[in-house]
């Protein structure tokens, strides 16, 4: 897949703050025919939105991230959406896959202490009608997220022939 | 006492530290400078090399190789070189893996120059050439591209300058720092110039790998009756992001390339085991292939936005096709070369290296390097869009960020 889209996506994968203009000027296209495609992947549902990548535990030491296993019984018709869905509503939630494997989604919750997420997870994760059982996993350091290294070291000297 | 400038060899004392050093030197003594400074890679060596690395170490691969290097890097520099300029070389007899690229150029410089030989140099270049001629003993006769012609070299003003002193000619394409590169019709240009005549061609192809726009690099060592009077340079530091391993080859005609293999063996021995090792995956691993073609692809994209944004900002800037730099015009500030890489860093925190630093002809000009980050690259290129407008380009009465921008609403 190396046409447009691909490069767009490529692009906006590594860094979503360039302009259309500079995205046209990388690729070699018209700013005209970069807003297209991107109007066209966000009206199609493939690109959602475009968010900051933050080392959460540099910002704020008692933050705290966690990344919940959950199995959970599928509903007649609905299979693993309704439930899904439903724990996606909450604020507390930053994302909700349905994996393969040995449990169903994987849910990552973040709160202000470990106190919060612990409390979320057992008052309002674990209580609901179909979760069979929960395991909890801390993220206790980030070395990598959405391609981007933390910290990133720029370990050259300032200037080099 | 000892009187050192009695002691000291005059030819060594004759040459001068670098521009690009005593730049570093000013952008040293600054905090939270942000550089586009750099001439090497940001990406790391692709980890399939490193992992070769690795395992030679632990095979216990720690003793003196042959002088000429391990013979299957240099059948996989032949190789390689097949593929990339489609002439051919004997392993055995016709190539020397050396320290770098660096070191390739001087033993080439070395096999070939007597005292007042003449080496031409096209300027602006890498910083070493004339240098290692001098020390060499011979004399470094530079040859000015200019930015009408793309930097390359022209037929005319290599006619110019050719005496019959003139022992060699270095053909530093693609270029550090204008990133000029040469053409297939312009070389031929070139070489029917220098076919029949004993005048050497040191080609340092350094660069190769990073030409853009569709056509591949093209060596002059593969235009009819070149290859015997071409020394070909090419090393692993640029294309495969192995700076820090120091390694490079050379390839050549045998009665050369054995002048060379005894400088080597007698300065040298030979170049690093290890990084010979982790070379010869650089050259034969269909994944290494795949880290360079996709660094390649990220140098273009950023090649484009870097031209693209220096024109915009009123800085005219040449189309460069090939390595990572862009060579954008400042004569428009009314500044010096070096006046507005001081003003830039002091006012904005940015270091670039004056054209100057790679010859007189460079004045006018300044190197950006866009072997960065995109994230690193367009704050840098914000911060020299404020710097343009805002007016801390220039210190006088004259207000040339003024003019500039009238220029370009003009425009």
């Amino acid at each position: 897949m190396d046409n447009l889209r691909s490069k767009i996506l490529h692009i906006l994968r590594g860094n979503a703050r360039l302009t259309d203009e500079q995205i046209a000027a990388m690729l070699g296209v018209t700013a005209g025919e970069v807003s297209a495609e991107i109007a066209a992947l966000e009206a199609e549902g493939i690109l959602i939105g475009f968010s900051a990548i933050i080392n959460e535990e540099k910002y704020d030491k008692n933050a705290v991230t966690a990344i919940v296993e959950l199995k959970v019984a599928p509903q007649v018709e609905k299979g693993y959406n309704a439930i899904a869905n439903k724990i996606a509503q909450s604020r507390e939630v930053i994302s909700v896959q349905l994996m393969s494997g040995d449990y169903d989604l994987a849910v990552t919750v973040k709160g202000e202490n470990l106190r919060d997420v612990a409390a979320f997870v057992s008052d309002h994760l674990a209580v609901l009608d179909g979760v069979l059982s929960t395991s909890t996993q801390f993220i206790l350091q980030r070395f990598k997220e959405k391609e981007a290294l933390f910290p990133a070291d720029d370990e050259r000297s300032l200037v080099s022939p | 006492m000892m009187n050192y400038e009695k002691i000291l060899s005059e030819r060594v004392k004759s040459i001068q530290f670098s521009g690009i050093r005593k730049f570093f030197d000013i952008a040293a003594t600054m905090e939270n400078v942000i550089s586009l400074s750099v001439g090497e890679p940001d990406f790391k060596t692709p980890w399939a090399i490193r992992r070769k690395a690795i395992l030679s170490l632990e095979m216990g691969h720690t003793q003196y190789g042959s002088n000429a290097g391990i013979e299957e890097l240099r059948r996989e520099c032949c190789k390689y070189l097949q593929n990339i300029i489609g002439v051919s070389y004997d392993p055995l007899t016709e190539a020397v893996v050396t320290v770098g690229g660096s070191e390739a150029i001087d033993l080439a410089v070395r096999a070939l120059v007597n005292t007042g030989d003449e080496v031409l140099v096209p300027e602006p270049s890498f910083v070493c050439y004339s240098p290692i001629v001098e020390l060499a003993g011979g004399t470094a006769v530079p040859i000015v591209t200019k930015v009408e012609d793309n930097f390359k070299l022209t037929p005319e003003d290599l006619k110019a300058v050719i005496t019959p002193k003139t022992k060699a000619l270095i053909l530093p394409f693609p270029n550090n720092p204008t990133g000029g590169v040469m053409r297939r019709d312009e070389l031929g240009e070139i070489a029917k110039i220098l076919r029949g005549t004993d005048i050497m061609v040191i080609s340092d192809e350094i660069y190769a790998e990073l030409t853009y726009g569709g056509e591949r690099h093209v060596s002059i060592a593969s235009f009819e009756g070149m290859r015997e009077r071409t020394i070909v340079i090419n090393g692993f530091s640029k294309a495969f992001a192995m700076t820090g391993w120091r390694l490079g080859w050379v390839a050549g005609p045998e009665p050369v390339i054995t002048q060379i293999l005894k400088i080597h063996q007698y300065a040298i021995m030979c170049s690093p085991i290890t990084s010979q090792y982790a070379a010869i995956t650089a050259l034969s691993s269909p994944e290494v292939r795949k880290d360079v073609d996709y660094m390649v692809s990220e140098y273009d994209m950023r090649r484009r936005l870097c031209v693209k944004s220096f024109n915009d900002m009123g800085l005219e800037c040449f189309n460069p096709e090939g390595a990572f730099y862009v060579f954008p015009c400042i004569k428009s500030t009314g500044l010096s070369s070096e006046e507005f890489c001081e003003r830039l860093i002091k006012a904005k925190r940015v270091a670039v290296v004056p054209g100057t630093a790679f010859g007189a002809s460079g004045e006018g000009f300044v190197r950006v390097s866009y072997a960065y980050s995109l994230k690193h690259l367009t704050d840098a290129l914000k911060r020299i869009e404020e710097f343009l407008r805002e007016g801390s380009v220039c210190a006088s009465e004259t207000n040339s960020a003024q003019i500039l921008l009238e220029r370009k609403e003009w425009s």
